[in-house]
Parts: C-alpha cells; structure tokens; sequence
C-alpha cells in the first residue's frame, strides 16, 4: 500500500515541480504589475481554447515528443545529447533534398523516403559526438553543443547556395530558402485544421520506443550501461559501442523531427540565420518535455503535449497581456531545475524503502552511508 | 589594399579583444569544475549579465554601476546554482541547461519589456598603457584596449597563483578530486564549492557585461549565440588550467579574428565554413587533447556526507 503510494507521488513530482515553476512565474508577472490570473488564463485559452488552438498544440508538441524520445534513449544510457537542434537541422535538410530531387515519384514513396533521410541525417550528426565519446573520450555535451553551431552553418550555407529557390536565384531578394514541396508530398491533414498525420506517427514511435527499451535485449543494455558502465562491461556488454548506438539512435529521432517539420508544416526549408529559426528551439525544449515525462516515451506523449500547450499559449499571452512569449523559455528553465532537484527526495525514499524490503529496521534518522557520491549522480539515470 | 603589416596587427589586436569573454566566462568555469562542479548554465548567466550591465549602464550612464549589476546578478543566479547543485545534489549537465534556459529568456523578457528596442551605449573607453602602447606593433596589439580587455588577462596569472600557491586552491582541488579526504581533514566541501559556484557566476555575468559594455555595446536577444558553451569546452581544452584556458581562449578568438577579417578584406571564402571553422577546430582539439588528462576525479559528483 505505501508502495503505491509512494510511486504516484513519485510521478506526481513533475507536476509539483511545474506549479512550482508557474508560481514563481506568477511572482515574476506581479513584478512586471500583469495579473498572473489573466496571463495564465490567456496561456490556457490560447492553448485549448479552440478547435484550431489544440490542433496548434499539438503540432508543436509533436517535434518535442519526438526529440523527447531521442533524448530518453540517450539519457537513459546516461548520455546528455544537447545536439537536438542541430540533428534535426541536418534531418530536415536530408529531408527537403529528397522531396526537392525525386519529384517524380509518388508522394506516400517520397514521404517515407524523407522520413528516412531524416533518420538518417540525424542518426550522422548524433553518431559523431557519439564514437568522440566512445572512442576518445570527448564530452558529449560539447561535442553536440559544437555539432549544432556546425549543423547551423551547414543549414546557411546550403539554403543561400546550393539548396535556393531557384526563383529566388532571380530575384534581388535572394530569401535563403529551398522551392516548396510539391502538394503531394505533404504530409496529410486530419482534421480541417493544421493537425497533420506526424503527429500520430510520433505516437506510435513512443509505443516502439518503449518497446525497444523495455522489451529487446539492446534496450536493456543500453539502460544497463547508463546504469552501471563497469558492471555492464563485466556483464560482456560492449560498453562503447551501446554509447554510439543510444547518440546514434537519439540524433536520429531528432532528425526525423527535423524531417516532420518540413513535411507536415512549413513544406520547405528556409533560415533566419540561427538554429530557432528552424528548430522552434524544439531541441531544447524536448529535453524538457522528455525530463518532464521522466525520461519514459510513454510519459513523454503527455509531457509533450503539455509543452506545446504552453509555447501556443505564449503567443495568446504576448497578444493579451504583452508580455512576451520568452516568459515561457525561462519557466521552461525553471520546470528543468526543480524536476532534476526534486529526484533527491525520490532517491531518498528509495533508499528507506530497500531498508526496509531488506526487512531490516525501519530507517534509523541517521542514513546509512552505502551509497553516495559516484552512485548518486549515476541514480539519477535510474 | 591594406598593407599586410597592417592586417596582421589588426587580426592580432582584435584576437586579445575576442578572447575576453571567453577568459572572464572559462577562468570562472575552472573554478567549478576543479571543486567538482560542472556549471553548464555559463551561457545563461552571461546573457542576464549581459543585459543587467546594459541596462544600468544605459540608464544611469555609469559603466562601473552595470558591471557591478553584472556581478550581482552573476552571483545570484550562482547561488541558485550552488543549493541546487550542493544542496539538492541534482544532475549537473541537466540543472545547467534549466540555468541556461532561464538566463535566455530571462533576459529576453526583460530586454522587451524594459527596453523594447536594440539601444546603444558608449562603452569602456580604450586605454593606452603609457609607453608601452608606443611599442611598434606590439603596442597596438596588446596595449590599446579597454579596461574590461585587461581585467580579463590579468585574472589568468591570479587564477593560476589562487590554485596553486594558496590554501583556498589547495582545498578547491582536494574538494575536487577526493571530497571524502577533504571531508574528513576539516575541509567543509559544500563551503568550498558554494564559493567557486558563485565566483563562476560572477565570472559568467562579467564575461556579459564585457559583451554588452565593452566590445559591442548593444543589447540583443541572445547575443552571446552559445559563447557560454565554447568557454565551458575551454575549461576541457586547458586542461582545468589557468594558462591552458588562456591558449585555448588565444586560439580559438584567432581563428575567429581571422574569420572577421577575411570577410571584411572579401577574401573569396565561404562566410557560413568560416564561421564555422573555430567549432571544427575545437572538436578536432578535443579530440587530441582530452584522452590525455584526467578531469577532476569528483567532477559532476554531489557529496553526501551522510548526516
């Protein structure tokens, strides 16, 4: 029974976290004299108010659920892939060439293509910081940070050159944009709104990714070695070659986002110069979603969801109250800090309650000194 | 055609001035990192110092006040980092990109709010060091910056003598390599790693300030665009030293410098590979460099001392 209990609380800590972040939010808009009431109720309306807004939410939310899902894939083999932004630019651009090169084909063929370029360009671009790890032992976190400031260029560089319009090839304004897919190519609508299939196959993808991690045996070493690296290599897990797989696989689902977005929003790719520009800040946003969802694809699906209301529901807020949408970016900021602060007290009662299924004495006020340090930083992946 | 001793100078020159951001934000992050603490919010924190020392500046007119607003808030936002990451004992890579989060829109929100538009200031003024800045070459070169240029070079020989010729560097290192000796010797580790946290914080908001009151002297949305992580992979790059932080901060704003002029003397290269071309280099000297020195043993790793 107190078992029980104790795990809703435990994923209730995620929503404790986010009211704790809305309520400085609050303080924040008081210090800003807007009434927290109406700024939230504006977000909320934004967000939900209508059948277009939730269609608007959920187009936003799905590159953040599948960015997530990359994420929780990495994360769980205790890798912190910070290069979302820049795989699901190389993804995109994998993407567009294929719809821009084989016109003739059909459009379910060309879709499924892109999907896989998409895969493909994000799978390179996370691979990379991947086997650096791996094999060299550089830090991941800036191995991708730099991969991003690379993909950008890439992206720049591309679409004012060999990717342009070619219509704007003859124009003065030379707009660093790619030709607009052909209509056939875009991802299909579901309902008279902006809602388009991506969203549904990233839903299936959370169910296949859950799979992969919980049902196969790579799963399980991916998660064993962000559990226990020298444990796993004593196993016989070749501990190298699963770090490459998780970035792999995490650049990957990042660049089918990158893909999806070209497909099923913008049918064509164009640069305002920076990541954002193209990505929504969705690389950074889903590890946010994905930590918000603790790191489970399942979780993730409604944590997504929950993000994308709040980045929609920005813009209503900036319209209502004037206060601008980067409120949300900074909140976002704040749910990742008391999310990941919060696993104390998670980590705290488990260790009471392998106390006491040892069936040893109830927890004395004085807790043990068995595990600390090292493991503690490793537990957090757990 | 500018003369080529000339273009020489000026890549030079404008290498020391690209390297301060760096300097001030990598020295603060040495800090961290050699107690055992990888703040990985340095972007976010410079980007709140950044504007905190624009706005003061630009609303009293006094520089010396926004650097101080940069300090403050530098140090504010290393507090928060300290209980989260001492106190809470949270992952560090992940906390830091919520700092991250938080200082980008942080100081975009009060940037609309409070100003609206991209305002400018007249910055630090540049300060020629009496008979020296006379020297041919070397002169212009080193001696005719800013005063915020010189702070930041001047913070890399104290840093190095803080490490290593004072019982503070003692305790930081030991606090960072074995926090359990440390502990048991009398050494109060949350203390120790609560003061580099928030001197990398301070570090971080000055780094800012030197962007927003010194070299550019404008506000924009996200203006340090990711400087904050180059400065972190820095830290790598020198080999958690002091004058290992300075040749990676040297080499890295050369690259840069060469890049802006080569654009400025419409030399027929690729703008976006040129910019490019300091990332490139930074991955392909980690991956020289890294796997020959040991970060800090502790480094990443909360201590629990189990009370």
């Amino acid at each position: 029974m107190r078992l029980k209990f104790d795990s809703v609380i435990d994923a209730l800590l995620p929503v404790f976290a986010t009211f704790a972040a809305l309520g400085v939010g609050a303080i924040m808009l008081m210090a800003l004299q807007v009434s927290p009431v109406e700024a939230y109720s504006a977000l909320w309306e934004g967000a939900f108010g209508s059948k277009n807004a939730i269609a608007e939410t959920l187009v936003k939310a799905t590159p953040l659920l599948l960015v997530g899902l990359g994420i929780c894939i990495a994360f769980r083999a205790n890798v912190i892939n910070i290069g979302a932004e820049g795989q699901m630019i190389i993804g995109g651009l994998m993407a567009t060439q294929v719809g821009l090169v084989f016109t003739d084909l059909p459009g379910w063929v060309v879709i499924i293509m892109a999907i896989f370029a998409g895969f493909l360009g994000g799978a390179i671009w996370g691979g990379i910081p991947g086997a650096l790890k791996a094999y060299f032992g550089v830090n991941e976190i800036l191995s991708t940070v730099m991969m991003n400031a690379i993909a950008v260029q890439i992206m720049n560089f591309m679409l004012r050159g060999p990717m342009m319009d070619p219509a704007q090839l003859e124009k003065a304004s030379k707009i660093p944009q790619t030709a607009r897919l052909a209509e056939a190519f875009r991802l299909p609508r579901l309902v008279p709104t902006r809602l388009h299939l991506g969203f549904v196959f990233a839903i299936a993808l959370a169910v296949l990714v859950y799979v992969l991690l919980w049902r196969t045996t790579l799963g399980y070493r991916i998660r064993a070695v962000g559990q226990n690296p020298h444990a796993s290599r004593y196993g016989g897990i070749r501990v190298r070659r699963r770090i490459v797989t998780a970035l792999l696989l995490s650049g990957a689902f990042a660049g089918i986002a990158g893909a999806i977005q070209v497909y099923g929003v913008n049918y064509r790719m164009i640069t305002d110069g920076s990541s954002t520009g193209f990505t929504g800040g969705a690389g950074f946003n889903g590890i946010v979603a994905a930590l918000f969802g603790q790191l489970h694809p399942i979780g993730t699906i409604p944590a997504s969801i929950f993000f994308g209301a709040l980045l929609v529901g920005a813009n209503k807020m900036q319209r209502v109250v004037q206060i601008p949408a980067a409120l949300i970016t900074a909140l976002n900021g704040l749910v990742v800090i008391f999310v990941v602060s919060s696993e104390l007290w998670r980590r705290r009662r488990q260790k009471q309650r392998l106390l006491v299924d040892e069936g040893g004495e109830p927890p004395p006020s004085e807790s043990p000194k068995t595990e600390k340090g090292a493991s503690a930083s490793e537990e957090v992946m757990a | 055609m500018m003369s080529p001793e000339l273009i020489i100078v000026g890549v030079l020159s404008s290498t020391i001035r690209l390297a301060t951001p760096y300097l001030y934000a990598a020295i603060g992050e040495t800090f961290g990192q050699r107690s055992g603490v990888l703040n990985l919010g340095v972007d976010g924190q410079m980007l709140i110092g950044a504007f905190a020392a624009f706005y003061i500046a630009f609303t009293t007119g006094n520089l010396w006040l926004g650097v101080l607003a940069a300090v403050i808030v530098g140090a504010l936002m290393g507090l928060a980092m300290a209980f989260v990451s001492v106190n809470l004992q949270a992952e560090q890579g992940i906390s830091g990109i919520g700092f991250y989060l938080f200082g980008l829109g942080m100081s975009e929100l009060l940037f609309k709010m409070l100003l609206g538009t991209v305002e400018t200031v007249k910055g630090f003024p540049d300060l020629e060091i009496p008979f020296l800045s006379d020297i041919p070459y070397i002169g212009e070169i080193f001696f005719q910056h800013n005063i915020m240029v010189y702070g930041a070079f001047l913070l890399v020989p104290i840093a190095w003598f803080i490490f290593n010729k004072t019982t503070l560097g003692l305790k930081i290192r030991s606090v960072g390599e074995n926090p359990e000796a440390a502990d048991s010797l009398g050494v109060s580790v949350a203390r120790v790693r609560y003061f580099t946290i928030i001197l990398a914080g301070i570090l971080s908001g000055v780094a800012g300030a030197s962007m927003s009151i010194a070299l550019l002297n404008v506000f924009q949305q996200n203006m340090t665009s990711g400087l904050g992580f180059i400065a972190v992979a820095l830290v790598y790059f020198g080999a958690w030293r002091a004058f290992g932080v300075l040749a990676g901060a040297l080499l890295f704003s050369f690259v840069n410098s060469l890049q802006l002029w080569m654009q400025v003397l419409n030399i027929p290269i690729s703008t976006e590979l040129a910019i490019m071309l300091p990332y490139i280099l930074t991955i392909v000297v980690l991956v020289l460099t890294v796997s020959k020195v040991r970060p800090p043993s502790a480094l990443t790793k909360p201590f629990d001392r189990g009370d």
